[in-house]
């Protein structure tokens, strides 16, 4: 025992050792450049606003660093703050609900196709997905506005015309509109890996439809909801440009309001945004959390 | 990005007349949702060629709105700056993007759960926060360094390429990351016991193989970078401009045919771009 351990094993070990060290030397390369960005310029910006939060704001936007709660308080205490943090996230909850009540019947659909039909009807929702949010907002602008063709429509109906835009309402048709595919696509990704034959099985086990959808095949296909949701409800809480552009910036929501405090309004606010974004990323991960507690309790 | 599934389901054929009933309002429901999404671009796409100078309908075809389109410098310069920033930070993140995908998939190490996670938050956060986090940061370390060594470096188109690279680099790994997981290990082993090196190992075996993956990640985020407004908007300098934000500034002005003409140049770059990047996946 003890002469093998003298004879074999320090050429072994310094091989091994080399071996290691090349190892994770590689990895170190392929590694560093990634962390090095992510953490550079993700992460270590995420502390810089941590830090605004907490810092004073002066009188002509430049930041005084005196360590103060006030930003905080006042995102308590004002109502155009509170009020915006309420109507974003109504709006939030609005509009995934009702992308969830589109995108789940369409992605059912699709799935039920012959392959090559749910090819085309999947690249269909896939381009709206890879296109310019901005211009597809502005296409509503041209569709809603004053002499646009609803109006028109209207009009030829020996109708008055109506004032669609900007509204509350097209700002919903809006966010609608920019964020159905993210819910369809998670919905199809796990219709498409359920067993319809479970179906008839709970169909012979004497349940309606009614019953088979809501016992076996919401339960079964609830991770892709949640997942939907959530790609629904982060981007719709945090938007500015739909309610910029189709809300016509009379309303505020949460988006307007950071935006015009980093850049517009005189003189900015960086500490106050600050905080603003810090609470808002709060209640996103609360209600995240939350959502995610819910749907899987009901999974079980 | 969504690949059909290899293994299909039978298709069911012999439904019964009320479930057929139920397929026939789904299908009712997918041509309203189809038209939904369609009929905002088309309308777009179409009053782009219409003689209205409001832009708003239909009053007979002409080209004019495009010529304009080419005479506009601020607008070209605006879609040269873009097409820089995309192009620049396209291939820096493709790279970064491609070894960061290898190190995770190829190696079990500490802190790589931790990663994992900081390299999915920049795909779920909303972006108006990591926007506003850059601009305070730029701010904030460009303020540093001007008092510790005088160096006044103003925001512009560096500043925005470091943020698309930052927000771009989770997509590629995603996408890298994907075309990896199916990767046969013994093709490298049985390269490397022909004597080929590690770098003949990865040059001629592993690039090849996933080649689809990191054109598919470099394709994803030159879309992202083209398309991206927010990030944009909040990392450009006062004296620069780039086309998102440009088209922007004149929307919140006035509907105009000629912001018709460039959004439908846009859409149209968009689109082929996924139809590639389909081609791409598909011919794997």
């Amino acid at each position: 025992m003890a002469l093998e351990t003298l004879t074999s094993e320090p050429r072994e070990s310094r091989v091994a050792a080399l071996l290691r060290r090349s190892e994770r030397f590689r990895l170190g390369l392929l590694l560093f450049p990634g962390l090095f960005w992510l953490l550079l310029f993700f992460a270590l910006p995420l502390v810089v606003v941590v830090l605004y939060s907490f810092a004073t704001p002066g009188p002509t936007g430049r930041v005084e660093w005196h360590f103060t709660l006030a930003n905080y308080g006042t995102l308590f205490t004002e109502s155009l703050y509170v009020n915006a943090y309420l109507r974003s996230i109504w709006a939030g909850v609005l509009t995934t609900l009702i992308c969830l009540l589109a995108g789940y019947p369409l992605a059912l659909y699709i799935v039920r196709r012959p392959p090559r039909w749910r090819t085309v009807l999947l690249f269909l929702i896939l381009i709206p997905f890879w296109t310019n949010f901005l211009v597809r907002t502005y296409a509503w602008m041209i569709i809603l506005s004053n002499n646009g063709i609803i109006n028109s429509i209207i009009q030829a109906l020996g109708l008055p015309r109506v004032a669609l835009y900007p509204s509350e309402g097209a700002v919903l048709i809006g966010l609608i509109y920019g964020n159905l595919p993210f819910m369809v696509l998670p919905i199809f990704a796990s219709l498409d890996r359920f067993d319809f034959t479970l179906l008839e099985a709970a169909a012979d086990l004497g349940a309606d439809q009614t019953r088979a959808f809501l016992r076996v095949m919401l339960p079964l296909t609830m991770p892709g909801i949640a997942a939907g949701s959530v790609l629904v409800f982060i981007p719709t809480v945090g938007q500015f440009v739909v309610s910029d552009l189709l809300g016509g910036a009379k309303v505020d929501y949460l988006g307007n309001l950071l935006q015009r405090l980093f850049t517009r309004s005189n003189p900015p606010n960086w500490p106050l945004g600050s905080a603003m974004a810090i609470v808002f990323m709060a209640v996103l991960t609360v209600a995240i959390l939350l959502y995610f507690r819910i749907t899987t309790e009901q999974d079980r | 990005m969504l690949d059909t599934p290899t293994t299909r389901k039978p298709y069911v054929t012999g439904m019964d007349s009320r479930r057929s009933a139920g397929m026939l309002a789904l299908g009712a429901h997918t041509i309203l949702t189809m038209v939904f999404l369609y009929a905002p671009i088309v309308v777009l796409v179409a009053f782009s060629f219409t003689r209205d100078s409001f832009g708003v309908r239909w009053t007979g075809f002409t080209l004019d709105w495009y010529r304009r389109l080419l005479a506009d410098q601020r607008l070209l310069g605006a879609a040269l700056n873009t097409l820089y920033v995309a192009l620049t930070s396209t291939i820096v993140s493709t790279i970064i993007g491609t070894m960061t995908a290898l190190a995770m998939e190829r190696y079990r190490f500490r802190g790589r759960t931790g990663f994992d996670a900081l390299l999915y938050l920049p795909i779920v956060i909303p972006e108006i926060v990591m926007a506003l986090a850059l601009l305070a940061f730029f701010a904030f370390s460009f303020g540093i360094l001007e008092l510790l060594s005088g160096l006044r470096l103003q925001m512009g188109l560096g500043t925005v390429t470091i943020a698309h690279i930052a927000f771009t680099i989770s997509f590629v790994v995603v996408v890298v990351r994907a075309s990896l997981k199916g990767f046969d290990m013994r093709l490298e082993e049985a390269a490397q016991d022909l004597g080929a090196n590690e770098w003949q190992t990865f040059r001629h075996i592993t690039l090849p193989l996933i080649l689809p993956g990191i054109i598919g990640g470099a394709l994803l985020a030159f879309t992202l970078s083209l398309d991206d407004f927010i990030i944009t908007f909040f990392t450009t300098g006062p004296g620069t401009s780039l086309l998102p934000v440009e088209v922007y500034g004149q929307v919140k002005r006035a509907i105009t045919p000629k912001i018709n003409a460039i959004s439908t140049l846009m859409l149209l770059v968009s689109i082929t771009l996924v139809f590639l990047s389909q081609f791409i996946q598909r011919r794997r």
